[in-house]
């Protein structure tokens, strides 16, 4: 958010709110000191670093969204009208929102790789990585659901993972004689893991910097969009890159992602069997080789 | 490609054509021998694309040098990491070298160099290969496959760093053993060396023995993957079973390589000993350093078995006595990203990016005011003060020399104690002169010290550093009678040490 949005907000919130935001949600009129009051508290979930904790007035505004319930409404419908989508408002989130699909606020493919504009690999791998960080970050049903689990992941962590994954399905592959080649005329056919298994993990460029189009490249672009983004904090260099999740990250794969990318799997055809459990015990026969990987990932 | 001949009386060249494949099972034998056939061609690439460098670089035997480097990084990767870079190309030089031996050295470099990068074809976003050819399908048509493949590949070691790692079909065109099993391989080119060894052809040996090293470090390799797997897959592994059974057989195997790799050590180091031959002898001693490296990397995989146990059991412990949660959530590993990867990439994007349309979170777009801009563009920088703060004086205090005995008393000491080797002497007699030269000072203190460490000699240390004498100090019984030390007179001599027999030695500890 910019200055200048502030300020005006500022100037009107500060002499009048304290005088006039109880006597006007007690009678249910709105005044412009509170509508300015919930479009501050939106501007604060617009900066997705903030925590409530830090500043004052984001504590006091969340307080105030908690405790009447019309300026509540008056904030969410700020929200809305701005193309966002209140996730949670709490203390230990803050005014979580997230951008609605065409909102001025979402993040487009193109913009985030220029590459992955044109190049359909790269454009599958860039999505890839945000879904692999996810499932690094969140390895078991009871994770994403708990409130209070804080996942940990690194950027060389995830790569491994994801590439092992892959590797299994090509050894699958290989027991049951398919030559999974892809045909050269039909690239779109290819399946998903090739494209990541063919990808390097890693190089070297000329000018000795990291090659950004290796896949530990691509997944560290993720990871660093999803730190400013204000969904993981980082907390060391170990692994490529260590990091932590936030509150905001578990709501929005939770709540947005998740589904999201659910609902397009069983558009395809493709039905996702989960009990729901993550089940510590053996898994049986063939079964065994989906949820082969679903293992925690290993801290120190 | 030829299809095989019609056993039809009909003329072939008129026919509406015989089924040109057999089936796929024989057509799988060609795609795999096509596959084969693929890894080769970047190395026969090289000595083709030679003529295109601006320069003469038809001197060179480009495939030669690419099968080095490929050897050189099988050969150097560890268990860990991979092959440093810049030691592949240092190594690499003396052969290109020796090709055009009149040739600049910067050259050299730049040939080594350019073989290098083009095995990791760095050229490719994906920095591999990629061959086509062609499969009759099941139902009879045939379809034009890519194959893709690496020979050597970049992987991130510690702290950033990248390494090299020759791939299994790097180690397959180099082996020449195209698809065969690591475990038998292995222990066929270990019979086939003792065989050799026992009758005593030793030539035959060294390459039966460097097979063997290839195996090593395949199936190191393999197990690496394996344990690397093993680490993730807490929840779902085999721990009742299946783990420790695979773990039991890496430990046998080792065990079992061990003894092998130590029996024919023994006796190569004897067939060196006993060799009248130069050639044989320098033979023998290659094969033992190349049978002990295979011995390093099998300790070093046993190690790695041993720690995967206690690593299982603490993983376990942290998920199965944790809290059951209240309400269960979405798998994102099993119901979204398993699921996805089997799907043909254009299916699977559409839910990448449904995950990273919704998952990504949110951006303030920028907006600028005209005349915010014009402002900004033209306030000049802010002076930045290239050498910071100013550093206060530190405050030094001159720590006192709190040394018991100066450098003129250990000059003294150690004069003192520089004995001739056949005139051994007696501590009490040291001691006197010692009061002698420096009377009232601590000069007999230090030298009663320095014959108290004598009497246990850093021989190890002497021996490493190839010492030509060594102070000791032996008891015969005698008490020292002396005012002010008790204890044994100890006799004071000088050994001298055997340098170039330890030298000798060195190289062969028993």
């Amino acid at each position: 958010m910019s200055d200048h949005h502030a300020e005006p907000a500022d100037a009107w919130s500060e002499p009048e709110a304290v005088a006039q935001h109880a006597p006007a949600a007690g009678q249910g009129g709105v005044t412009p000191a509170d509508a300015a009051d919930a479009a501050r508290l939106v501007s604060f979930g617009l900066q997705p670093k903030l925590l409530p904790a830090r500043d004052a007035e984001y504590a006091d505004l969340l307080r105030r969204y908690r405790e009447e319930p019309a300026f509540a409404r008056l904030a969410d419908a700020v929200a809305t009208g701005l193309g966002l989508i209140v996730l949670e408002v709490s203390p230990r989130a803050g005014m979580a929102v997230t951008a609605s699909e065409d909102s001025v606020f979402a993040v487009r493919m193109g913009d985030y790789a220029r590459r992955a504009a044109t190049d359909s690999a790269d454009r599958f791998l860039h999505g890839l990585a945000h879904l692999a960080v996810a499932a690094m970050a969140f390895p078991r049903p009871e994770d994403l659901a708990d409130d209070g689990y804080i996942g940990r992941i690194t950027v060389n962590g995830v790569e491994a993972f994801v590439r092992q994954a892959c590797r299994r399905l090509e050894e699958r592959a290989e027991e049951q004689g398919e030559n999974t080649d892809p045909a050269t005329d039909a690239p779109g056919l290819e399946a998903a893991w090739r494209v990541y298994h063919r990808r390097s993990s890693t190089g070297v460029t000329k000018d000795a910097r990291r090659l950004a189009g290796s896949t530990t490249g691509i997944i560290g672009k993720a990871v660093a969009f999803l730190t400013d983004s204000g969904f993981l904090q980082r907390t060391g260099d170990e692994g490529g890159g260590s990091y932590r999740t936030t509150a905001r990250y578990q709501l929005q794969v939770r709540d947005m992602a998740g589904s999201a990318a659910m609902a397009e799997l069983l558009d395809l055809g493709v039905v996702p069997v989960g009990d729901g459990t993550a089940t510590l015990l053996p898994p049986e026969g063939e079964d065994a080789e989906l949820v082969a990987d679903a293992g925690l990932p290993f801290h120190g | 490609m030829t299809s095989p001949a019609s056993t039809e009386p009909v003329p072939p060249q008129l026919s509406a054509g015989p089924r040109p494949a057999q089936g796929p099972a024989a057509d799988e034998g060609l795609a795999r021998r096509l596959r084969a056939l693929a890894c080769t061609a970047p190395l026969h690439d090289l000595d083709v694309r030679k003529a295109n460098l601006a320069g003469e670089y038809s001197t060179y035997a480009m495939a030669e040098v690419a099968l080095a480097a490929i050897d050189l990084v099988t050969l150097n990767m560890d268990f860990d990491t991979g092959a440093d870079h810049e030691q592949v190309l240092a190594r690499l030089l003396p052969r290109v070298a020796a090709q055009a031996p009149r040739r600049p050295a910067a050259e050299h470099e730049r040939v080594a160099r350019w073989v290098l990068e083009n095995l990791i074809n760095v050229g490719s976003v994906d920095r591999g290969f990629r061959a086509v050819y062609g499969t009759f399908g099941a139902d009879g048509a045939y379809v034009r496959r890519d194959y893709d493949f690496k020979l050597l590949e970049e992987v991130p070691g510690y702290g950033g760093s990248v390494y090299l790692r020759t791939t299994d079909e790097a180690v397959n065109v180099l082996v020449g053993a195209l698809d065969t099993d690591v475990t038998s391989a292995q222990i066929a080119a270990e019979v086939k060396l003792e065989v050799l060894i026992s009758r005593g052809r030793l030539a035959d040996a060294q390459l039966a023995a460097e097979q063997a090293r290839y195996r090593t470090v395949q199936y190191a390799e393999t197990l690496r993957k394996t344990l690397e797997a093993t680490r993730r897959n807490v929840r779902a592994v085999d721990w009742l079973s299946g783990v420790p059974d695979m773990i039991d057989e890496a430990l046998d195997h080792v065990a079992d390589r061990y003894r092998h790799e130590n029996a024919i050590l023994t006796n190569i180091r004897k067939a060196r000993d006993e060799a009248d031959d130069q050639e044989h002898k320098r033979r023998a001693a290659e094969l033992v350093d190349i049978v002990k490296d295979c011995i390093r990397r099998h300790t070093q995989l046993q190690s790695r078995l041993l720690e995967a146990g206690p690593l299982f059991r603490a993983e376990q412990d942290r998920q199965a006595f944790a809290q059951p949660a209240a309400r269960s959530g979405l798998d994102l590993y099993g119901q979204l990203l398993a699921p996805l990867l089997p799907l043909p990439v254009e299916q699977a994007t559409r839910a990448t990016d449904a995950f990273f349309a919704h998952g990504a979170g949110l951006r303030t777009p920028a907006s600028v005011r005209v005349g915010d801009l014009v402002e900004l563009l033209l306030t000049p920088p802010v002076e930045r003060e290239h050498l910071g703060a100013e550093m206060p004086e530190p405050d030094l205090i001159a720590t006192p020399d709190d040394s018991r005995f100066s450098e003129e008393q250990l000059a003294a000491a150690t004069e003192l104690l520089t004995l001739e080797y056949d005139a051994p002497r007696r501590l009490s007699g040291l001691l006197a002169e010692a009061r002698r030269r420096a009377p009232g000072t601590e000069l007999p203190y230090l030298v009663a010290l320095l014959a108290v460490h004598a009497a246990s000699p850093p021989v190890g240390t002497a021996y490493r550093q190839g010492e030509e004498r060594l102070l000791f100090a032996v008891d015969d019984g005698t008490e020292l009678d002396d005012p002010e030390f008790g204890g044994a007179d100890l006799i004071l001599g000088t050994a001298l040490l055997d340098a170039a027999g330890m030298a000798a030695d060195r190289t062969d500890p028993v």
